[in-house]
């Protein structure tokens, strides 16, 4: 059994950074004054000479990522999810994604989980927002050990990418023995055939544990983990729709534009079956403690659970 | 500067403005205003102050160019092609679909164009990062970029001149192409950006004001800041848009939009006269 590690994916992205950054020269990492937030503050203080800090001006920031970029050099430039991807969003698409810059952009404190800050800073738009760029890879790690892989995956891709980073401690649920992140692979996580659960990013844990419980009641459901939003695993998510024929997709965002649109996309294309999506329904958060806000908005083991289950027992 | 100098350089930048007027009329849209009025700057960067290769656009040690204000492209594109970048009748083609020149800079089909521009404000800070990257890789080239009095108007510009002047990128050049006219009025009018001598001095750069058309002072407030260290330079050109295109000049109206067949022969004529003109003297 893989030790399980408690930690936000800020954190160790911080730290993959910082690992990355010894063998490789060329990172630089840039932030807007937000560096104990967003956890460059970890690089910050092992690589000074590559740490940038911007102040607060996103869009400046992702600027000078861009000239960064065009002379050679791997910025990751971090903020919150709300004021990288809204703040500077044209920024990111006119000067980083047409251009096709190998800017690496994090967003921190996605989702209602940021928590007590409240509405202004749980930004639950950025996937459907940097989905809809050009050119644009999007990753949604869901544990520590993703994380780590998965910053050192978007390095080793010539491009934009935008990675979405958690302000929450939650606990790993990978092995990092048997672990291996593949750009655009979905991972699956447990098999069964009579419902797909596909979830993303912080909430494939709570997603894990329902499909564990249901197990227990006889119900098989399978579940993938979506950590490349784009480009997505239409493979895998098609193989599943036909193979199970009902998907429910789980993600901290808005409903809109996000991971279970992504998801319809496929389906309705190829293979039409019905999606039930389990996310912000289309409203703003609050301020609250993050676990609180998470079962709130449905977010947890119990409310997937219980959605799947009704499914199963109604429909099936 | 020597009258020989000056005058090959006054034949360029009429080229480049016939390359404008070329492109637009053949585009049948485009931004020939301020193409025209930052002529003679694109002329003097390429042909004397930049260490750039035509013959190997993405030479590492090359200085750089940012247009920030993209849509006065067309002059540029013509600038590059007399360097040597790509053929000239590349601009017969601007703006058509498939063309490789776009309405707006872009790096990844264009030689010569170090940054893809054209929304107001951000080649700035672009220009910003290609300079901090020569200071972190300790190489000795230089980074200019070109805005426009009423791009002043964006609050990046004022981010992107915070920070240069925090990371004392003395590498790094700025010129306001200050022709006063945007597309809604004039920049006095509009956005009211003057003083901007006072506004950038305030950020804490070195400023120079020039004549943008007259090549002895361009020559002397390139060569005055290349010797400034520990704070970036800007040089506030003062311009004519349209200019040496007698109906365009200081219209706001050619902004962005393209001669009809009449106008582009009075253009032309004009712009050709002028050439004959210069070209007796050598």
């Amino acid at each position: 059994m893989a030790q399980i590690i408690n930690k936000a994916t800020r954190e160790s992205f911080g730290l993959a950074l910082c690992e990355l950054a010894k063998t490789h020269d060329d990172i630089v990492v840039l932030d807007a004054d937000l560096a104990a937030a967003t956890k460059t503050s970890i690089f910050q203080k092992a690589y000074p000479e590559r740490f940038i800090n911007c102040g607060i001006a996103e869009g400046n920031m992702i600027g000078v990522a861009a000239g960064l970029a065009a002379s050679g050099k791997v910025p990751f430039a971090a903020s919150f999810a709300m004021f990288a991807t809204g703040r500077a969003f044209e920024q990111i698409r006119n000067s980083v994604a047409y251009p096709e810059l190998n800017v690496k952009i994090a967003g921190s404190h996605a989702g209602i989980s940021t928590g007590e800050d409240g509405a202004t800073h749980q930004c639950i738009e950025d996937i459907a927002i940097m989905r809809a760029i050009p050119n644009m890879v999007v990753l949604n790690p869901a544990d520590h050990y993703e994380m780590t892989e998965a910053v050192k995956a978007a390095y080793a891709y010539k491009g934009p990418v935008y990675i979405r980073l958690g302000r929450l401690a939650i606990d790993s649920f990978n092995d990092p023995e048997t672990y291996s992140f593949t750009l655009g692979k979905g991972i699956t996580l447990h098999e069964g055939n009579d419902i797909t659960v596909i979830a993303t990013g912080l909430v494939v844990n709570e997603a894990l544990k329902a499909v564990k419980s249901l197990e227990n009641k006889g119900i098989h459901a399978r579940l993938i983990n979506i950590h490349t939003i784009k480009p997505i695993d239409r493979e895998l998510i098609i193989k599943a729709a036909k193979e199970t024929g009902r998907i429910v997709t789980v993600e901290e965002h808005n409903i809109i534009g996000g991971l279970g649109d992504a998801v319809c996309d496929v389906v309705t294309a190829e293979c039409p079956v019905k999606v039930t999506k389990i996310g912000v329904n289309d409203e703003f958060g609050y301020s609250g403690p993050a676990k609180q806000l998470l079962e709130l908005f449905g977010l947890c083991q119990s409310n997937i659970e219980k959605v799947v289950e009704d499914i199963v027992l109604n429909e099936k | 500067m020597d009258s020989a100098e000056k005058l090959q350089f006054q034949i360029l930048a009429c080229k480049a403005r016939m390359g404008a007027i070329i492109g637009t009329f053949n585009a049948k849209s485009g931004h020939p205003g301020g193409s025209l009025s930052a002529a003679d700057i694109y002329t003097y960067l390429y042909f004397k102050e930049m260490n750039v290769d035509a013959n190997n656009p993405h030479w590492s040690e090359r200085d750089r160019f940012v247009l920030s204000k993209g849509h006065c492209c067309p002059s540029l594109y013509a600038i590059l092609s007399l360097k040597g970048f790509f053929a000239w009748d590349e601009l017969t083609k601007l703006r058509h679909v498939g063309a490789m020149l776009q309405g707006h800079p872009d790096m990844k089909n264009t030689p010569g164009i170090d940054m893809s521009s054209g929304s107001l404000g951000q080649g700035v800070s672009a220009a910003c990062g290609m300079a901090l990257a020569g200071k972190l890789d300790k190489k000795n080239y230089r980074v200019y970029t070109l805005l426009g009095d009423g791009e002043c108007e964006e609050g990046q510009v004022w981010e992107a001149a915070m920070f240069a002047v925090h990371k004392k990128l003395d590498n790094l050049c700025f010129i306001v192409d200050c022709n006063g006219l945007q597309i809604d009025g004039t920049v006095e009018e509009v956005g009211g950006v003057e003083p901007l001598d006072e506004k950038f001095k305030g950020f804490g750069f070195n400023v120079v004001k020039i004549n943008g058309h007259d090549f002895d002072e361009i020559e002397n407030a390139f060569e005055s800041v290349r010797k400034v260290k520990g704070v970036p330079s800007v040089i506030i050109a003062k311009t004519v848009k349209g200019k040496d295109v007698s109906f365009m000049e200081n219209q706001v109206g050619w902004h962005g939009m393209a001669p009809n067949k009449e106008q582009y022969e009075v253009a032309m004529n004009e712009l050709t006269q002028k050439l004959n003109e210069l070209e007796a003297l050598v």
